[in-house]
């Protein structure tokens, strides 16, 4: 594959996100109202004009802001009350004139962090687990932890396989800083180490976050001190079958723009992974579960596995436990 | 029936056992059938008045949790002040942390209102601080700390003023019913944990099982909701998961009993001192009066339940008149648990308790796009509404803290309150309360102010016009005297009690010269209230009285000059 279609293939895995990045409005999504997928059978154009629609003062219906209508917020002042403008915000604080200034501010500094600027962290290992297909027994894990506040994090991220045979065939540890852009996503941004053959450090750059049905994904370019590209798109939906009980289908591709030999890798898609995963949540920080995962080398990927003595992978029977603290 | 009997067995045990500790946890009037009791105790009254706050222990259905006490109990004491006086409130922080008081519903001078970094600086611990100020209102009303998450941990208490002439609501006897939401987990812990996953108290979300079943939404409201990333279920962010419903300080189990004579006229004063509970409040086999609201006394509306929001107040007016017991209910909003009392004529008399009703599922309402409240007139075909469109809010700063706002809030104030709509029977709603004294000040406002209430769900970030207390540059800004029509608008799927410190608002649903003077309001979700109020000089504290969600961010300051005496 060239290094040209290759990244065609990143622009549209980096697709979906995208717009949330660029426009906030576009990645928000839009609902057809329930009334309006009854009467209206056949699709009229998104922007449709409404004419003949009184009391919708207020309600931007896709038409221009300037539009001849004076669509104010929703609630407008009733008319009999003036639009008086608001006084300035005051400069002072009523109670310096009662207390100890250095005491208030230090009282101010302390109501601004527990009001909105407290940090946090979390540590989550959605995947620890053996893997019952390779031999002498596999194991894979996928973890991350952030630590910050709403908008601002710091991210570690780790990823990794092995197996009985022959130890940890590949584990990668990512530090990031990440940004919240809208509602829903995250940018990320940072490096990556890989450790096991053909040790790599990566510059790294991605996004993270939520698409409509709740749809959990991630992509990421990965670009080394020796000028390889790499890159990956994961996605992962809980999809509740009781209280308790969750069945987790989770995706995750790797991709290479070049054969890059001392790491076995090569160009194009270079792994997948799907899994499968049913867990029973005792609490929902712990939870263990069993699953499927078919994990296969690619292309230029599974002949380097091949010409190794090892096989492309297959399908393999997991059990693991999801924890988060 | 075996189960009352070996708690019966207990409380025997504990009378003779740690009895006296036991008691020693809960204030005098919040004492329960305890046989040697009396069912009625002091409280603390008076015009000099000491409170100390420490570290103690509550027990509650049998389980011991740590708390932050007043006096050494949970609820702490009923503050018993005559309208007229001056008080004083010495309050000392027996804690490891900073601590303060603020007097819920009070009117005082704002720099005793009790805001640590907007009032005052607190109180340091091992320090006292004497709060004073002169009695002009009366009413039932509470009090709580500001500080941190202390309210959660147990940290308030009621007050009930007595008016300084005959007071308009007559009664026989009365009880004050202290609702409250207490957990066994760290108040800091669960905090943590709606950052870290919102959804975690929530146990009562839409399952394939469900589905299956024909429960809850159907496959394509589901698609729809699952699209648009909402939560149909998402009713109470901190749930029974989390939490055991007090009344006065008992558990369901304990079951606190308020005593009554078949006939009396028994006012019943419910304060709301929830952490993040929302209560819907019923006795079955009575008929409910109720009689004031936020301290204020109302025409009497006979109701059969009533919704009541995190710091909200309501005196109600019963009459039993057979000689049996009846069960007080207080069901949390999202069904994940109730509060249960007795009212009997005698200790040890029960009734049976209901069982909980089915939780509500959030509608195209809750997200202020209800079609079925416009007036329809021509082709709907193909219209779409966005649902977090700048210009349908353009004061609201458009971040990661906004995850929709409201296309087409609504006035919901008619409404009974979320799940209540189709029980069957009469709920009071904000539009039936009518205030009995005229409304103080009957001016026009001379200015609209809107603020949105907004949030987002996925990361537990709420705020007001967008932003979090944390990222705000500039107070709500007011001349002092102004009349000021205030509307807010819930751009959430969340119903948030807002409280504005040190004022009354009045409902402007309510009818002219006659409106309900609230100090805390509900939002309903996708709806929107407006109210009137005087701005009174001073820094006041205006925030969301969903605990967490004040800590989260939604808390903002109403900055009113100039400051009386001149100045600034």
């Amino acid at each position: 594959m060239s290094r040209g279609a290759l990244l065609g293939l990143l622009a549209l895995i980096l697709a979906a996100p995208a717009p949330a990045a660029s426009a906030e409005q576009a990645a928000t999504p839009e609902t057809s109202m329930p009334s309006a997928a009854a009467s209206g059978g056949e699709a009229a154009p998104s922007g449709a004009d409404m004419p003949g629609m009184p009391g919708m003062k207020g309600m931007d219906m896709s038409q221009p802001a300037q539009g001849q209508t004076p669509a104010g917020p929703p609630t407008a002042s009733p008319p009999d009350i003036p639009a008086t403008p608001p006084p300035p915000p005051p400069q002072d604080h009523a109670t310096d004139r009662y207390y100890d200034p250095a005491a208030m501010a230090a009282a101010r500094a302390t109501l601004r962090r527990e009001h909105g600027g407290a940090a946090l962290s979390m540590v989550m290992v959605n995947v620890a687990e053996y893997q019952a297909g390779p031999p002498g027994g596999g194991y894979r894990w996928d973890a991350r932890a952030w630590f910050g506040g709403d908008i601002d994090r710091l991210v570690v991220k780790s990823e990794g396989e092995g197996n009985g045979r022959d130890g940890v065939d590949a584990a990668e540890a990512q530090a990031l800083y990440a940004h919240a852009i809208d509602p829903y996503f995250d940018v990320q941004a940072g490096v990556r180490q890989d450790f096991g053959p053909g040790l790599r450090t990566y510059a790294t750059a991605g996004v993270e976050g939520l698409l409509p049905y709740w749809v959990a994904v991630e992509a990421a370019l990965f670009l080394s001190t020796r000028g390889e590209l790499l890159a990956r798109a994961e996605g992962t939906y809980d999809l509740r079958l009781a209280q308790r009980v969750i069945l987790q289908p989770r995706v995750e591709l790797n991709f290479a723009a070049q054969d890059t030999p001392d790491t076995r890798t090569g160009s194009g898609l270079s792994n997948a992974e799907l899994g499968l995963r049913l867990r029973y949540q005792i609490r929902p920080e712990f939870a263990p579960y069993i699953g499927v995962s078919y994990d296969r080398k690619l292309g230029r990927t599974a002949d380097y596995a091949r010409l190794k003595g090892e096989d492309a992978g297959g399908v393999s029977f997991v059990a693991g436990v999801r924890a988060w603290f | 029936m075996r189960d009352y009997y070996r708690r019966q067995l207990l409380r025997g045990l504990a009378l003779v056992g740690g009895g006296v500790a036991l008691s020693g946890m809960l204030p005098g009037w919040g004492r329960s059938g305890t046989p040697g009791l009396p069912p009625v105790l002091p409280t603390l009254g008076g015009t000099d008045i000491d409170l100390a706050i420490a570290h103690g222990h509550l027990m509650v259905d049998g389980r011991h949790g740590h708390a932050v006490t007043i006096n050494g109990t949970v609820p702490g004491p009923l503050l018993r002040l005559r309208e007229g006086r001056t008080v004083r409130l010495s309050v000392k922080n027996d804690l490891t942390e900073d601590t303060s008081i603020h007097w819920h519903g009070l009117l005082l001078p704002f720099q005793m209102d009790g805001v640590p970094g907007v009032t005052f600086p607190g109180i340091g611990p091992g320090r006292t601080f004497t709060y004073e100020f002169p009695i002009i209102q009366s009413g039932t009303y509470w009090y709580h700390s500001h500080s941190g998450l202390q309210e959660q941990e147990g940290h308030y208490g009621p007050i009930v003023i007595d008016p300084a002439g005959e007071d308009p609501i007559q009664s026989d006897r009365e009880h004050v019913v202290v609702l409250s939401d207490f957990s066994f987990m760290h108040a800091h812990r669960i905090f943590e944990r709606l950052k870290q996953d919102p959804e975690y108290f929530n146990r009562q979300k839409e399952t394939v099982a469900g589905l299956l079943a024909g429960r809850d939404q159907t496959l394509a409201e589901r698609v729809q909701w699952a699209r648009m990333l909402m939560d149909p279920t998402d009713i109470s962010d901190v749930a029974g998961a989390a939490y055991t419903f007090l009344i006065n300080g008992h558990g369901p189990r304990d079951n606190w009993t308020g005593l009554f004579k078949p006939g009396e006229r028994l006012r019943l004063r419910f304060i709301n001192t929830a952490a993040m509970t929302i209560f819907d409040v019923r006795i079955p086999g009575l008929k409910l009066v109720v009689v004031a609201a936020d301290g204020h006394a109302v025409r009497p509306v006979e109701v059969d339940e009533f919704q009541i929001g995190n710091a909200e107040t309501y005196d109600v007016i019963v009459q039993p008149t057979e000689d049996r017991a009846f069960t007080l209910v207080a069901e949390a909003v999202d069904r994940s648990g109730m509060g249960r009392a007795t009212l009997a004529p005698r200790l040890g008399m029960t009734a049976p308790a209901p069982p909980l009703r089915a939780r509500p599922l959030a509608t195209m309402r809750d997200m202020g796009m209800d079609m079925s409240a416009m007036p329809m007139s021509g082709d709907m075909g193909g219209m779409k509404m966005s649902m977090r469109d700048p210009l349908n809010a353009p004061g609201v700063r458009m971040g990661p803290g906004v995850q929709t706002l409201s296309p087409l809030p609504i006035d919901r104030t008619g409404e009974p309150g979320q799940g209540l709509e189709g029980v069957g029977h009469r709920v009071l709603a904000y539009r039936d309360l009518v205030a009995l004294e005229p409304n103080p000040d009957p001016r026009t406002p001379s200015r609209a102010l809107d603020i949105h209430l907004t949030g987002n769900m996925e990361r537990f970030i709420w705020g007001f016009d967008g932003e979090t207390f944390s990222q705000t540059t500039r107070p709500y800004a007011f001349r002092g005297g102004e009349r000021v029509r205030v509307t807010l608008i819930n751009d959430t799927m969340m119903t948030h009690p807002i409280h504005l410190h040190g004022h009354f608002f009045e409902l402007v649903d309510g009818p002219a010269g006659f409106r309900p003077r609230k100090h805390t309001v509900n939002v309903a979700p996708g709806g929107k209230v407006a109210w009137d109020f005087t701005a009174a000089p001073g820094d006041w504290a205006f925030h969301c009285h969903m605990l967490y969600h004040m800590h989260a961010g939604m808390f903002q300051v109403f900055s009113v000059r100039p400051l009386a005496g001149g100045g600034a």
